[in-house]
């Protein structure tokens, strides 16, 4: 029964890891970019639910689209004033662009919100199921659907609409689709801002789950990292398996190591697959 | 004729310092050499071989804790030095055959989780290290200006040894092979350079520095823990160094350490509240305005003449 507990535990962890890996896999794949900003664009979502809720009395599972809506437009702001001009620079210009955009974003963060932890405590509590023996916490449970169902919204966007084709069209190949009439440092910035917006959405519900901080802007990253490696870049349901993938293995290492170990055996695990298998489990090229 | 009267004035200002300066000069410029030290050894994998390498501070921490842990077992400390700086060498070429197959992004992760992979082990393995209540290192029985001086020919040293080896890579088949494969490695193994043996020479230089500098830095403060001897900061700011004083030349890492540690002194220490924000800011301007490093810019070309030199990438 305990292993059983643990799966749906991880399940339910995997699908909030997926909501926050998708938009910084979607940046990489299309930009060829590693965000290093995407854990303190996440956690600035976090804050503006947060603040959403204690001031506004605003739920944080409505406040969602908000959220994504205010990290859109930062993101697309961000990518037209900064990053589209490294654009095609090499990995090492692009990746220290990032980190100093995140520096002093997290600067900013510490002066406004201070270091100190803060979670979102809905009262009254929403309470927690019971499956035969395995307990879900209610708030959790509706987190994942949001996730997921944030998840399916992005790939159906991606999929079905106008936008979403250029976009994946230019993650193809950028200069046939500049040839065919996108504008690609439009798509660019609005392929920012869709990972932004994932990362504000993912944010809102990770405040309702975990305990805040700016400090935990990196540890976010860093799962987002493993996660991509893990199911591999480049699509959607890649994301899925690997933010699920580790959701799971972070379970159950937790539960035959003890949870100080969860970021060495994640790690451990990205270094292997690394090297093994670096398409990860579902890779492929293409993002759809 | 000029760049080398240049140069031996340079050296003897640097051996003569200890004499005239007080032992806050001493200390930061101890700090200034360290840090050239980082960035010229950085530069071997991600100048001369164009890998974005971000495991320095795994380096320098592994050092750090090497030399440490050493030292607290009895063992003398230049010899806990030296054998920090074995520890690492062995420990990055291991690494490296297994992570430098990588390319882009994917090598950048993977030297960049190293650190914290060795974070959390140092963290948990509370019996040799401390964990996460860090290290005490046994003290030194002589007075301060003697440590101060001990320590700032130690790091000199180093700084010293790494340009010097910059200097013979740079001239020999080993820079050649290095600088190829940053042209265009399959062009590189197509010629029969042997690629991954070049790259794991390559990495294990670019560790064996940061290696000895943690060495020496741990007896220097007396005291290290994991989350100040594995900041990200120890493997970002070198590359900052060396953009600074422009990718690829072999001095520019050392002026880039010297003037950033100076802005940092002059500058930012007294804006405590925003000290990463105004490095954050200092970064981004740099990446978009002076990609070239301060060579790029016309005033600093004027004032200095920098020339093209070994292991340069041309833009």
């Amino acid at each position: 029964m305990l292993y059983v507990q643990v799966l749906v535990n991880g399940l339910v962890l995997g699908g909030l890891y997926s909501c926050i890996a998708v938009g910084f896999s979607l940046v990489w794949g299309v930009l060829n970019v590693i965000n290093l900003l995407h854990g303190s664009l996440i956690i600035l979502g976090s804050y503006a639910a947060f603040f959403a809720y204690q001031y506004l009395h605003i739920n944080p599972f409505l406040f969602v689209p908000v959220a994504a809506l205010l990290l859109f437009c930062l993101g697309y702001a961000i990518q037209l004033a900064f990053i589209n001009r490294v654009m095609g620079s090499p990995v090492l210009i692009t990746l220290t662009l990032t980190f100093g955009l995140n520096l002093l974003l997290y600067n900013l963060m510490i002066l406004a919100f201070k270091a100190d932890f803060r979670k979102v405590i809905l009262s009254p509590p929403l309470g927690s199921v019971n499956f035969a023996g395995v307990i879900v916490p209610i708030d959790r449970l509706i987190s994942m659907a949001f996730a997921l169902a944030l998840i399916g919204l992005l790939y159906a966007l991606l999929r079905g609409s106008r936008i979403g084709r250029a976009i994946v069209a230019v993650r193809m190949d950028r200069e046939a689709a500049q040839l065919m009439g996108v504008k690609v440092r439009r798509i660019y910035a609005v392929t920012f801002g869709l990972g932004a917006a994932m990362a504000g959405a993912a944010g809102s519900l990770f405040s309702v789950m975990f305990p805040i901080s700016p400090e935990t802007a990196n540890a976010l990253l860093g799962k987002a990292f493993v996660i991509c490696v893990l199911g591999g870049l480049g699509s959607v349901p890649g994301v899925m398996v690997g933010g699920l993938t580790l959701g799971i293995i972070e379970s159950y290492s937790a539960l035959f190591f003890g949870p100080e170990y969860s970021v060495t055996v994640s790690f451990t695990l990205l270094i292997l697959l690394l090297m093994f298998r670096p398409t990860g489990i579902m890779g492929r090229r293409g993002f759809q | 004729m000029i760049r080398i009267l240049v140069a031996i004035v340079a050296a003897l200002a640097l051996l003569a310092l200890p004499a005239v300066a007080d032992n806050y000069v001493l200390r930061v410029v101890t700090t200034m050499l360290m840090y050239s030290a980082l960035a010229v050894g950085w530069n071997f994998i991600g100048g001369f071989a164009g890998y974005p390498s971000f495991a320095t501070a795994a380096f320098f921490g592994l050092g750090a804790y090497a030399g440490g842990v050493l030292q607290t077992k009895g063992v003398p400390m230049p010899a806990a030095w030296l054998l920090a700086g074995a520890i690492v060498s062995v420990f990055a070429a291991a690494l490296g055959r297994a992570i430098l197959h990588l390319r882009g992004h994917y090598f950048a992760i993977a030297s960049l989780v190293v650190a914290e992979v060795l974070r959390e082990i140092t963290n948990s393995a509370t019996d040799l290290t401390g964990g996460g209540m860090g290290l005490n290192l046994p003290v030194l029985s002589a007075d301060v200006t003697t440590q101060a001086r001990l320590f700032y020919y130690a790091m000199l040293l180093v700084a010293a040894a790494a340009l010097a080896t910059t200097a013979i890579v740079a001239g020999n088949r080993l820079g050649f092979g290095l600088r190829c494969i940053q042209q265009n490695e399959d062009a590189a193994i197509m010629l029969g350079i042997n690629t991954p043996r070049y790259k794991v020479a390559a990495f294990t230089l670019s560790a064996v520095f940061p290696g000895l500098c943690g060495g020496i830095y741990a007896s220097w403060v007396n005291y290290i823990d994991p989350t100040d001897v594995y900041d990200v900061l120890l493997s970002v700011k070198p590359i900052i160094m060396v953009l600074l004083g422009g990718v690829g030349t072999v001095l520019g890492a050392v002026y880039g350490a010297f003037l950033f540690l100076l802005m940092e002194e002059l500058v930012w220490r007294n804006l405590l509240q925003f000290h990463a924000g105004l490095l954050g800011i200092i970064v981004v301007c740099l990446v978009l305005f002076l990609p070239e490093g301060l060579r790029g810019a016309g005033w600093a070309r004027k004032l200095w003449p920098w020339r093209r030199q070994a292991g340069e990438a041309t833009p």
